[in-house]
């Protein structure tokens, strides 16, 4: 039987960052070089509602971007082609993930199958 | 007895009995569901020229959550405590518990151990088949199989037979597809096509898993992708009972012989389909959390009765 274990709790800063993060996400997507963008600003998925949002999100490569759990129910965050797999989020738990090639990335939640979302990963135009 | 304001057709009463009553008792919502009278069972009994027999009675129990602590419900442990209260105040002791799925809410062995030293107080054995709630440790349901599932195949379902009943538990929260409902998946459906294959139609079938097997409300994902393939199989019994939790309501149908349940948890009410803007927790004002809270009571009467099925909440 395996034994027993706790979550690590986590921190919260990040949910006040959560709010802005559709305008982050697409300044990230826009063009401005990746280098610049990623480890600093939060590229933020939030899971409210039983759904992602944005439910499709463009960012360039190298971008890290991070789910949240606003729900009060557990979900996760598995890519279609088994790229990444979230371990179970509870409430305000984050999960995050760094795509480095370009491509669109399916992904949904193991526990609500009918919750999907999209990562696009494109190199910036400009 | 038969209420005349109930909304159903009412030649779907005369022809099935499948409506038995639906009548305020006393502080509370009764509902009564006879599922279709398995005739021959009847005959069998006349046949063998039994005594009356004692009326069969077991209990189903969802949704216990244990460990869910949020403004919905604070304390699921407390209120499946009081379940297991009313359970040991029955006037009738059931033969059993189903249990259909969601025992913990995030697959902790101490919400585990919890639940399974609170449920132990009821003093009657219980079946399990899981909810996806119940498979969130890093072996996707080792936990629960190793406390709860002991004996039973793949991710855990089973059958049994009790009182010339067949029972059949299943398992569809695992390995769910994006975009899609409940999974039930091929090897599930194989074993099931065999496990009923022997046995003759008069049996009544009662069949338990944690999704609905029906569709309720894709937009939520309440229903099963594959659970028609189930009804198929079991199309040529007189009489089927298929019992459901996952959506916290009660919610029931009947097609053809099979009746359709769901049942209320003990931890907390989700909204009815479509109206709300998910199917979250739905917080309730205070006072009002136990009267959407409950347990299922199911008799089975040999010969004489229907089927029936009482939702009971936790207070009136």
């Amino acid at each position: 039987m395996p034994s027993p274990h706790t979550l690590p709790r986590r921190f919260r800063p990040w949910l006040v960052a959560a709010v802005s993060v559709p305008i982050l996400a697409l300044a990230a997507g826009r063009g401005a070089p990746a280098s610049e963008r990623t480890g600093t600003d939060p590229v933020i998925i939030r899971i409210d509602n039983f759904t992602f949002g944005p439910e499709t999100l463009t960012v360039a490569p190298g971008t890290t971007v991070t789910w949240v759990n606003g729900d009060d129910i557990p979900h996760t965050v598995v890519a279609q082609n088994k790229l990444f797999r979230s371990r179970t989020l509870d409430t305000d738990d984050r999960y995050s993930f760094t795509f480095e090639a370009p491509g669109e990335y399916a992904y949904f939640c193991s526990l609500h199958p009918h919750m999907t979302g999209t990562v696009v990963v494109r190199r910036p135009t400009n | 007895m038969q209420d005349p304001e109930s909304h159903h057709p009412p030649g779907t009463l005369s022809r099935r009995g499948a409506l038995e009553c639906m009548t305020w008792a006393g502080t509370g919502l009764l509902w009564s569901l006879g599922g279709g009278l398995p005739r021959a069972v009847g005959l069998t009994r006349a046949l063998a020229a039994e005594e009356p027999p004692a009326p069969f009675t077991f209990l189903q129990i969802s949704d216990s959550h244990v460990g869910f602590n949020k403004p919905a419900n604070p304390d699921a442990s407390g209120t499946l405590r009081e379940a297991v209260a009313m359970i040991r105040q029955l006037p009738e002791k059931p033969a059993f518990i189903i249990h259909t799925g969601d025992i913990s809410h995030l697959s902790k062995e101490q919400e585990f151990d919890d639940a399974d030293q609170i449920l132990r107080d009821t003093g009657v054995p219980l079946f399990f088949v899981p909810g996806e709630h119940d498979l969130l440790d890093d072996d996707q349901g080792r936990s629960y199989r190793d406390r709860f599932g002991r004996g039973t195949r793949g991710a855990g379902w089973y059958s049994f037979d009790r009182e010339g009943v067949h029972f059949i538990g299943l398992v569809n929260v695992v390995d769910l597809k994006a975009g899609g409902l409940g999974n039930l998946g091929t090897d599930q459906l194989a074993w099931l096509e065999r496990d009923v294959a022997g046995l003759s139609a008069s049996t009544p079938v009662v069949v338990f898993a944690h999704i609905p097997l029906w569709t309720v409300y894709p937009e939520w994902g309440w229903g099963t992708q594959d659970g028609a393939r189930v009804l198929a199989c079991l199309r040529r019994f007189g009489s089927v009972t298929v019992l459901n939790g996952h959506i916290h309501q009660i919610i029931q149908k009947v097609e053809g012989n099979v009746s359709f349940h769901t049942a209320r948890s003990t931890a907390f009410p989700q909204p009815a389909p479509g109206t709300a803007s998910s199917p979250g927790p739905m917080k309730v004002p205070a006072g009002e959390l136990r009267k959407v809270l409950g347990i299922t009571r199911l008799n089975l009467i040999h010969g004489r009765e229907p089927l029936a099925i009482i939702d009971t909440p936790l207070a009136g």
